[in-house]
């Protein structure tokens, strides 16, 4: 066991934990950066998507893990960053490397947009209202047909970068460098607003509204904000998703993928960007698994698993129920249980990460 | 005499919103907590009446099909709330809601395995029965959908408001604890919350199928019942009521004076605007909480 002595307050507040720590991550990024060299086609586009479901599940995990507030709605923003970097390229002409950061801020300006006059809603509320968005802006995509190409959709050329070119199909191993860079980009982001003031007050509102705004921190600011960092995250995946699939219309961001998002980073764990990550293997491994499954279980038994129709929503909402009921805290969350396990070897006792219930009580007093 | 029409197509489809909503109200006022399954439950209830009655499967008639199918709904409420819910009573509301769509995307891959995911309709005398006033052209289900809705309303208020075990299952969801001390078995109350909202579920699900085609996919008709009973404002009954009657009337109006592809939105517009400016619902029991 590796007890770290803390003679400052930076060990607290400092990226990484200790040198070993700093190392693991250094070499995760250095075996992500070589893997096209080892892998086919296939298992690179697959990795490229999972990067994008993780940058969705950190813009998500940011307003639920950090901040609190519940959002069923993010396929909409998804929907934004992928809509907008393609009008702003095929529209406006502007490059791709513009062309991001601006569909990015684009949703995040609709985030805030929501956020401002729904600050007062919390929980169920706020979580009704985002999904209420989220089918509006279904609709408001097929209604507005010269933008957006209505209900054919639309088509995403090849992103080009001072003329190197990130194909989907021809160069994937370029766009896997490109998601994969951005990401960790967006992950020192991420981490760094933790360590800011802002992000002190996310966890400030998210732990209690009312203490926090007794020591000073303006609540409205602080939701919207946290909407907006969130909502540009989830622009950034969106504008990727939109160049991976290369083809999308308004039914690709439909309530199903704002549902997916979020039950990812429960499957992952809330309130830390390894759940993200972790979610977003889950979600992306999920249907390459069952049909391995369905392959080896028919060759076996000739048991034809292909007819019964969407037996992956049947798997997927069947693990979701049994990390809820049985992990709360996510795969995450797991992890930590095992490695304090032995890390205090005989030591561990079992209701060390017992979360305390509570007893339940109306916030509609009478 | 088109508006008369109009309005009452409206209110029949209003009617089954406000069955839906008053489902996620009753569970509410009861549990706080917020079952995004009751559309699917609705559905499960829906396709049942429909095999039960079905000349192709067991072929019943409706009287003896209605109780058969209502047991059923009251069943899978009481197994959804003993196997999933109280597990994790005193968690945060977010993770039961979480868990309530996981298990309504779960009914739904069911539903999908039993019964495919072609559209099926009711046999029954019930649909394509008319009756002519003049230019108003009245069908026997519409008129039976208002009439049980309004009673089940009024009963499901009365319940609340002057029944013992009603009181004890407000009682539970404003303070549990106290509920405890009071002497209210609380995890019973809730079982019974479940049971009745699975009821209610089957009579949404009978009605809708005695109105039109059901396939599994119908459960997401729960998001439109949300607007109703976020509209009444979550916890009031007669609101539920009031906010479905409000989505009905919108949309067969929408679609009738406004161009093609808006009257679709009204629902969530009205959802929207009801959540800006009055945050808690027209009926509002919210107030400010106290530290």
């Amino acid at each position: 066991m590796r007890t770290i002595f803390k003679t400052s307050y930076d060990p607290d507040i400092n990226l990484f934990k200790d040198r070993f720590h700093r190392l693991c991550y250094v070499l995760l990024c250095v075996v992500l950066i070589l893997f096209p060299f080892f892998l086919n086609e296939y298992f690179i586009g697959e990795l490229t998507l999972t990067l994008i479901w993780a940058i969705a599940g950190m813009g998500l995990m940011i307003l639920v893990g950090q901040s609190g507030q519940v959002s069923l709605g993010h396929s909409a923003f998804m929907a934004t960053g992928a809509y907008s970097v393609v009008i702003l390229q095929s529209k406006l002409g502007l490059p791709f490397i513009l062309a991001l950061p601006a569909a990015g801020l684009i949703s995040a300006l609709l985030g805030v947009l929501i956020a401002l006059p729904t600050t007062r809603l919390h929980g169920i509320y706020l979580a009704i209202l985002t999904l209420a968005i989220s089918v509006l802006v279904e609709d408001i995509i097929v209604l507005a047909e010269p933008l957006t190409g209505g209900v054919n959709g639309m088509f995403a050329s090849d992103i080009v970068i001072f003329g190197i070119n990130f194909g989907r199909y021809s160069n994937i191993e370029n766009l896997y460098w490109l998601v994969l860079f951005t990401t960790i980009l967006l992950v020192l982001v991420y981490k760094n607003i933790l360590r800011t003031p802002i992000g002190r007050a996310f966890a400030s509102i998210r732990d209690s509204e009312v203490s926090a705004s007794a020591m000073g921190v303006n609540v409205v600011l602080t939701k919207a904000v946290a909407f907006g960092v969130s909502s540009f995250f989830t622009g950034i995946a969106g504008a990727f998703f939109g160049h991976f699939a290369t083809a999308f219309n308004y039914e690709t961001f439909n309530v199903i993928m704002s549902i997916t998002i979020l039950l990812m980073i429960v499957i992952g764990g809330v309130g830390s960007i390894h759940g993200a990550f972790l979610g977003a293997i889950v979600i992306t491994l999920l249907p390459v698994l069952i049909s391995f499954l369905r392959d080896f279980i028919f060759q076996g038994t000739s048991i034809n698993l292909m007819a019964l129709p969407g037996i992956e929503t049947g798997i997927f909402s069947l693990i979701l129920i049994l990390v809820i009921l049985f992990e709360p805290r996510g795969i995450y969350g797991a992890w930590l249980k095992t490695r304090t396990y032995f890390e205090l070897f005989p030591l561990y006792r079992k209701d060390m990460f017992r979360r305390q219930k509570s007893y339940l009580k109306t916030e509609r007093l009478r | 005499m088109e508006i008369l029409q109009l309005i009452f197509s409206g209110l029949a489809s209003g009617c089954i919103y406000g069955l839906i909503a008053l489902g996620f109200v009753l569970i509410y006022k009861a549990t706080e907590a917020v079952n995004f399954a009751q559309g699917d439950m609705m559905m499960i209830g829906s396709l049942s009446i429909i095999s039960l009655t079905s000349s192709t499967a067991l072929g019943l008639s409706l009287m003896v099909a209605i109780p058969l199918m209502l047991i059923l709904m009251a069943l899978i409420g009481f197994l959804i709330e003993k196997v999933f819910i109280t597990h994790i009573t005193g968690e945060s509301q977010i993770a039961i809601a979480i868990l309530t769509i996981a298990i309504g995307f779960g009914l739904r891959f069911i539903a999908g395995v039993i019964w495919g995911y072609d559209p099926q309709t009711l046999e029954s005398a019930l649909i394509g029965t008319y009756y002519n006033f003049g230019k108003l052209v009245i069908s026997i289900s519409e008129v039976l959908v208002i009439i049980t809705t309004l009673a089940l309303t009024l009963s499901l208020y009365y319940f609340f408001a002057k029944t013992k075990i009603g009181v004890a299952m407000v009682a539970v969801s404003q303070n549990q604890l106290a509920a405890y001390y009071m002497g209210i078995p609380v995890k019973r109350m809730q079982s019974l919350t479940w049971i009745i909202a699975g009821l209610l579920a089957g009579v949404a699900g009978f009605l809708y199928s005695a109105k039109s085609s059901v396939d599994p996919i119908t459960g997401l008709l729960g998001i439109k019942a949300f607007a109703a009973a976020v509209i009444g404002g979550f916890g009031s009954l007669p609101g539920a009521l009031v906010g479905g009657l409000v989505v009905g009337l919108v949309e067969p109006f929408a679609a009738r004076f406004l161009p093609v592809g808006y009257s679709h939105l009204m629902p969530y517009i009205i959802l929207v605007m009801v959540l800006i400016f009055r945050p808690h619902g027209i009926f509002s029991q919210t107030y400010s909480k106290k530290v």
